[in-house]
């Protein structure tokens, strides 16, 4: 098992500048998501991590060993692909001792190890089955087992629950994070789906247009997003923005909406100028004793709770609020955010402006 | 009866057997036809109207496997009762065996150089279009149209450059003359189509096995070639074909040692009469080995031709 070091890593595809110095360290043992939209790099990272692309620069330390330009072959890491890649013209027990025997492994020792791994996976019974005919949640068992068949020093999984249906995919990443928590594998995941992340992940690295955007603990991540980016990629519905024009001094507590001071957490550097009020809709409440005023434009019934969206002077904003609240369209309401909860941007840049809250957390990559 | 969209009408499937049976039926009738001359006597393969009854013999395979000479009476009265079948055969005729006819050693040749360029074209097609599907090749799309431009003029408008060449390199009538021309005439038609097959296999297969420890060249043989083998087939079957009864230049440039029998089989007629059986005799067996050959991989060449035509 191992440490992977990630240090100014680049890619181009001629022209097309896919990766921008990516710095990043996955420490032994983490379950660690590649989080982004598609196109943002994430599946690039991972393959120049694998060594199926080669870095157009920066470096790559799998246990403290450069090896950007070493070839797939030699970095002892398993890879689990979205469309499994199972090869079709062998059996199910033949693809997973397929890595023993290229390491020349004996018969007997291979076919021990065989059995062993199908019985972790609970796929004992089909090891002589041809593939073809194998189920998506079976096919994507015969993968896993391929890849943790030769104790690897890391586990890289591009979308690999990505082919699967809804209901089982939901299956399968309980099943995928029981098996890292008891081999206790390094294992570097890609996916575009948020929840998928926050669900399984240990850490996350959320990317876009081949930049990192943000390295952290999934709730550190959803609390305090570190750019607008990140706030609206994360999180169902994402984080309102109130776009206005105002200043906060250094240390100072509250700014003013359409002047109505709201407090916001402690900011460190102040600022001033086009800025964005960022609040989850979570922390929205609706007061009708409340100064800031906004109107309900439509409701969203989701069981427990009910989504509100209503027409603010800064924009519109999503209030997530108790289905038992009596609320009608066209309703003039107060507004109420906890102010622990708030992050300001700046409106041009995009980047969370430093507060006593977010301040270490904020890690870039 | 319900109206299925995918199921056709049972007068469609008739229509379809009609249309099928019809063609199978004027495609067959010619080969049947030399078939059966094979085993017709000189008589009945020239009679009119044609006979379809005959009493078979084996007349024109034995003159096709011998040379004959005509022998006088007191000959005959020497050589005594025949040794053999063939010998009753052709001391029936008036004629006695006089040695074996070149046609084995042609035929030979044919399975030599048909063979053996269709191996080739393959080895190099397969790994010529695993590079110009896989790899950042420079030029790649002016390339590939080049080698597709050696197919664009019939191959014996290069004829006379070609017999030069080869008699300037003294490869004129020699099986590696042969096996190189006939693989370079079909390796642009091997590069498109398996170029085409190995497309279609996913490269993810080559990336697992690569992870899994193999180098590029073993991923390439154990992962790629096997997935490969429906393309390789079918398209092995063409190549063999065309090399098979490829004619104009086997005329042109072979003569003695690596004559093939498609020129051969033209030369029977001049050596007694005009000897029909014994022609049918020698093309019935010419057909076999890419009969044969074809069968043994006409399961992969129906998955072949139609293969990519569908994403699954």
């Amino acid at each position: 098992m191992a440490q992977i070091r990630i240090e100014n890593v680049r890619k181009d595809f001629g022209a097309f500048n896919a990766v921008k110095s990516s710095t990043f360290t996955i420490e032994d043992g983490e379950f660690f998501m590649l989080l982004g939209p598609s196109g943002c790099g994430k599946t690039t990272t991972l393959r120049m991590m694998a060594g199926l692309e080669l870095p157009t620069s920066g470096e790559i330390y799998i246990d403290g060993e450069e090896v950007g330009m070493k070839p797939a072959s030699q970095r002892d890491i398993a890879f689990v692909f979205q469309m499994f890649a199972l090869y079709p013209h062998m059996n199910v027990g033949k693809n997973i001792s397929y890595p023993l025997r290229s390491q020349g492994m004996p018969k007997a020792a291979v076919k021990k190890k065989v059995d062993e791994i199908a019985e972790i996976l609970g796929i004992t019974d089909i090891l002589n089955k041809p593939v073809g005919g194998l189920s998506g949640g079976d096919r994507q068992r015969v993968a896993l087992g391929r890849a943790i068949v030769r104790d690897p020093k890391a586990f890289f999984m591009d979308e690999p629950l990505g082919a699967l249906d809804a209901e089982f995919r939901e299956h399968m990443s309980e099943e995928l994070r029981a098996l890292h928590d008891r081999m206790n594998a390094t294992t570097v995941y890609v996916t575009h789906d948020q929840l998928e992340a926050m669900q399984m992940g240990d850490k996350i690295v959320v990317m876009n247009h081949g930049v990192v955007e943000q390295f952290g603990v999934p709730q550190d991540i959803y609390d305090w997003p570190a750019t607008k980016f990140v706030a609206q990629f994360i999180g169902s519905p994402p984080m309102n923005f109130l776009d206005f024009q105002g200043m906060i001094g250094k240390g100072g507590t509250e700014v003013q909406l359409n002047d109505i001071a709201l407090n916001v957490p402690q900011s460190i550097d102040g600022a001033n100028g086009a800025m964005s009020f960022g609040i989850r809709p979570e922390h929205v409440r609706l007061d009708d004793s409340a100064a800031y005023r906004g109107r309900v434009k439509a409701t969203e019934y989701l069981g427990t709770t009910q989504i509100v969206t209503l027409e603010t002077a800064n924009g519109d904003i999503k209030a997530r609020v108790a289905s038992s609240d009596k609320v009608n369209v066209g309703d003039q309401t107060g507004l109420t955010f906890d102010p622990r909860t708030i992050t300001l941007f700046d409106a041009d840049t995009g980047a969370a402006l430093r507060s006593q809250a977010n301040e270490g957390v904020l890690i870039h990559g | 009866m319900s109206f299925s969209v995918t199921e056709p009408t049972k007068g469609t499937k008739w229509f379809a057997g009609i249309l099928v049976i019809g063609y199978a039926c004027i495609t067959l009738v010619p080969l049947l036809w030399i078939i059966a001359t094979g085993f017709k006597s000189p008589a009945d393969s020239i009679a009119y109207p044609p006979v379809v009854v005959f009493e078979p013999t084996l007349e024109g395979y034995v003159n096709l496997f011998t040379e004959r000479t005509r022998a006088t009476p007191d000959m005959l009265e020497a050589a005594g009762e025949p040794d053999t079948w063939y010998d009753a055969i052709v001391q029936e005729r008036g004629t006695v065996i006089s040695g074996p006819s070149r046609y084995g050693e042609r035929f030979l040749n044919s399975v030599i150089i048909g063979f053996g360029s269709t191996f080739l074209c393959m080895v190099l097609g397969t790994m010529a279009a695993y590079a110009f599907s896989r790899f950042k090749v420079p030029l790649k799309d002016d390339l590939l149209f080049f080698i597709l431009s050696t197919r664009m003029m019939p191959p014996i408008a290069v004829a006379i450059p070609i017999f030069l060449m080869f008699r300037n390199l003294g490869l004129n009538d020699t099986h590696l003359g042969m096996i190189l021309l006939y693989t370079a005439v079909n390796l642009s038609l091997s590069v498109w189509l398996l170029k085409g097959f190995i497309d279609e296999i996913p490269i993810e297969y080559e990336e697992a096995a690569l992870i899994d420890g193999y180098t590029r060249f073993q991923a390439f043989y154990k992962v790629v070639l096997p997935q490969a083998a429906t393309g390789i087939a079918s398209t092995a079957i063409f190549c063999l074909i065309f090399a098979w009864n490829e004619y104009a230049f086997a005329v042109l440039l072979t003569s003695g040692t690596a004559q093939t029998a498609p020129p051969f089989i033209p030369t029977i007629i001049g050596t007694s009469g005009k000897d029909w059986p014994a022609v049918a005799a020698g093309a019935t067996i010419f057909l076999v080995p890419v009969m044969v050959f074809t069968i043994l991989l006409r399961k992969h060449l129906l998955r072949g031709i139609t293969f990519g035509a569908v994403r699954k």
